[in-house]
């Protein structure tokens, strides 16, 4: 650990925490951008110019395509087509064109570089992403020319924060999470690619930093997620209190594995939310009860058509055998915004996040939807898991009932729907009339309700579950369950942090789904919290006026109540909106 | 000059994976290929960014020339991976 610096005030930088954890380490910078090269006459002559660019170009190419190799999988491609843009014949004549004009190789680099990603991006859809790639390898041949860094993630010997504006999945393909201690970004929200990683891998980070942007390789700093802080040049005081709280973590994460239960012994089962076969191991490590979103767009992420009956079949039953007895709740495909689907959607949308997604695009292409449940039905007879499915965004009684008869008749006997629309939630009633159960997904409940793109980093503050809108809608469900004798899970990330577990728990849900690795946080905060002081905590948190004064207000009434829950002891109050 | 007018096979279109296939194949032809979309300008064959920027789709209909003495057996492999669906 570093010396003292305590001569050194420290300074408290307030982004959004992913996760509860707290870690401290000094900071590595991604590097910045690389300026415009300036459009100076060169000083050489074009065939010296010419061959410094071809030089520059071959180079970059050669190092992705080995970046590429020791990737391997889906990253190795795009690399290797990154290689090829390098070393393009077209590119290759347009910069001796520039250089032949007087141009450096610098400059002629970048503008030809320049006049293929407009092209690119006024394309729109699939081509304008291709544009980040272009950008990125003409980042690394002026880079080469120039005997700068090539641009992307460091890689030193010691373990380091990582500070960078926000990290593209290209970044992440090559994270050594060995090195990567924590990670500030100052752009992207909590539901960015950047705080989905993060959650998937367990590493600490905030993401949103609001003065991010000033902090330099070599600082100290403490993350503290749960706070969403981070501190600058930490006191000794301040580091021994992060020592102690990591200490406090590792004790919960080492205490013994019970099923989730209140204070008062109400059991709320546990579960993880999964991607694909691979994770499920871990959660049941970790205490995991069953799944409680099973997402199964990784099958078809890859292929422009989807996979057969057969090789899904394959594909759940090797998921469903790791939870003999369990239940795991599987969604059927959520194409679109986000994670479109060229066979599903392949129109350009204006307002993808309101368009054909979901289960609208699945009914729009029923095919699709009957082989994906004909195969989860022939998995879930092959194997002892007590198989759930339900449909992704759903936003009227009428589709309800469609997705649960369907489902029903292809051979799955509990059929429910993610309330993820305030209109669903809003006729909960209804829908669980039809519905088996329902499930909340908080994220996208929390972007419709305050008309809050989730992808968006300048309104990300919007983004928060805390809001008592959203909780309002929480409520409406889990009322209407309780009416109905219908079970309502969480699946969203509001239920991983802690004190809001207990919160819609009091509003009534009956199941928490998280990422595995905030099963154990969980755990701790249910047992300190009766059912009757849930409900209170709940009430607390309804009656505020945003998202920062239900959780003071919820806090507040959790101090009172218990005495030492790490998790609820000094969680300051966020942006107010 | 030999030419050949095809429909592509691929669902996602003559995009990435395809694409990159397509071009190293070109590339490596030892043949001065172009490719045109419908009657567009033709674009270098080996250039991915030249491909990429037609933006050719499922099902478009491309045209393929290429010159010299193999340029019949050259184009004959090209037309394959064309017509062949790599995002299957």
């Amino acid at each position: 650990m570093a010396t003292s610096t305590d001569a050194v005030l420290s300074a408290e930088l307030h982004g959004i925490g992913i996760g509860s954890g707290v870690v401290v380490g000094r900071v590595l910078r991604m590097p910045d951008p690389l300026p415009e090269p300036a459009d100076n006459p060169s000083t050489l002559d074009p065939a010296a110019e010419i061959a410094r660019a071809t030089a520059a170009m071959q180079v970059v190419a050669e190092d992705l395509d080995a970046r590429g190799a020791r990737a391997g999988g889906t990253a190795q491609e795009v690399l290797e087509a990154q290689a090829m843009m390098a070393e393009d014949p077209t590119l290759l004549d347009e910069v001796t064109a520039r250089a032949e004009q007087g141009q450096t190789a610098e400059r002629a680099v970048f503008e030809a570089f320049t006049a293929f990603r407009d092209q690119l991006a006024a394309a729109g859809g699939y081509l304008a992403e291709r544009a980040a790639d272009l950008d990125d390898v003409s980042q690394r041949v002026i880079a080469q020319l120039s005997d700068l860094p090539a641009p992307g993630v460091p890689d030193p010997d010691e373990p380091f924060i990582l500070v960078a504006r926000d990290l593209a999945p290209a970044d992440t393909a090559l994270l050594n999470l060995e090195k990567v201690l924590g990670l500030i970004t100052v752009d992207g929200g909590p539901t960015s690619h950047t705080a989905i990683l993060a959650r998937e891998k367990s590493i600490v980070a905030i993401v949103g930093t609001v003065g991010g942007r000033d902090l330099a390789d070599g600082d100290e700093v403490i993350i503290d997620a749960a706070n969403d802080l981070v501190i600058v040049a930490p006191t000794d005081a301040q580091r021994a209190d992060a020592s102690a709280r990591i200490q406090e973590r590792a004790d919960r994460a080492a205490a013994p594995i019970v099923p989730g239960r209140l204070a008062d012994g109400t059991a709320i089962p546990l579960l993880a939310n999964l991607g694909s076969a691979d994770g499920a191991a871990q959660a049941v490590a970790l205490g995991a009860e069953g799944v409680g979103l099973f997402r199964t767009e990784f099958l078809f992420l890859d292929s422009s058509a989807a996979p057969t009956v057969a090789e899904q079949q394959e594909q759940y039953e090797r998921m469903l055998r790791e939870f003999p007895g369990k239940k795991v709740v599987v969604r059927a495909l959520d194409a679109g915004a986000d994670k479109p689907l060229a066979f599903l959607n392949d129109a350009h949308e204006e307002n993808p996040a309101l368009g054909l997604r979901g289960l609208r695009a699945l009914r729009a292409a029923e095919d699709i939807l009957r082989d994906q449940l004909t195969a989860l039905a022939a998995a879930a007879a092959n194997t002892e898991a007590d198989v759930w499915v339900m449909a992704p965004m759903v936003s009227t009684v009428d589709e309800a009932e469609y997705f649960t008869t369907l489902a029903h008749e292809l051979g799955l006997p509990t059929a429910g729907v993610m309330v993820e629309v305030p209109s669903a939630a809003l006729l909960a009633d209804r829908i669980l009339a039809h519905a088996d159960f329902a499930s909340i997904g908080t994220n996208d409940l929390t972007q419709y309700t305050l008309a809050a793109d989730r992808m968006l980093g300048s309104v990300a503050a919007f983004q928060d579950p805390w809001h008592p809108a959203v909780l309002r809608l929480v409520g409406e469900v889990g009322a209407a369950g309780a009416a109905l004798g219908k079970p309502v899970g969480i699946c969203g990330e509001a239920a991983a942090d802690p004190l809001l577990a207990v919160v819609l728990v009091g509003l009534g849900a009956t199941t928490l789904s998280m990422s595995a690795s905030a099963l154990a946080d969980v755990r701790s905060s249910l047992a300190d919290f009766t059912l009757e002081q849930a409900r209170e905590l709940a009430g607390a948190a309804l009656s505020a006026d945003g998202a920062a004064s239900a959780r003071a207000a919820a806090t507040a009434i959790a101090h009172s109540t218990t005495r030492t829950d790490p998790a609820v002891r000094s969680t300051p109050e966020r942006g107010s909106h | 000059m030999a030419e050949r007018t095809v429909l592509i096979g691929s669902t996602h279109g003559l995009h990435a994976r395809p694409a990159k296939l397509f071009t190293k194949a070109a590339a490596s032809s030892g043949s001065a290929v172009t490719l045109a979309k419908g009657d567009g300008k033709p674009v270098n064959a080996a250039s991915i960014l030249g491909v990429i920027s037609l933006g050719i789709n499922h099902g478009d209909s491309v045209t393929l020339t290429a010159h010299g003495d193999n340029a019949d057996t050259v184009l004959d492999g090209l037309v394959e991976l064309l017509l062949t669906n790599h995002d299957a």
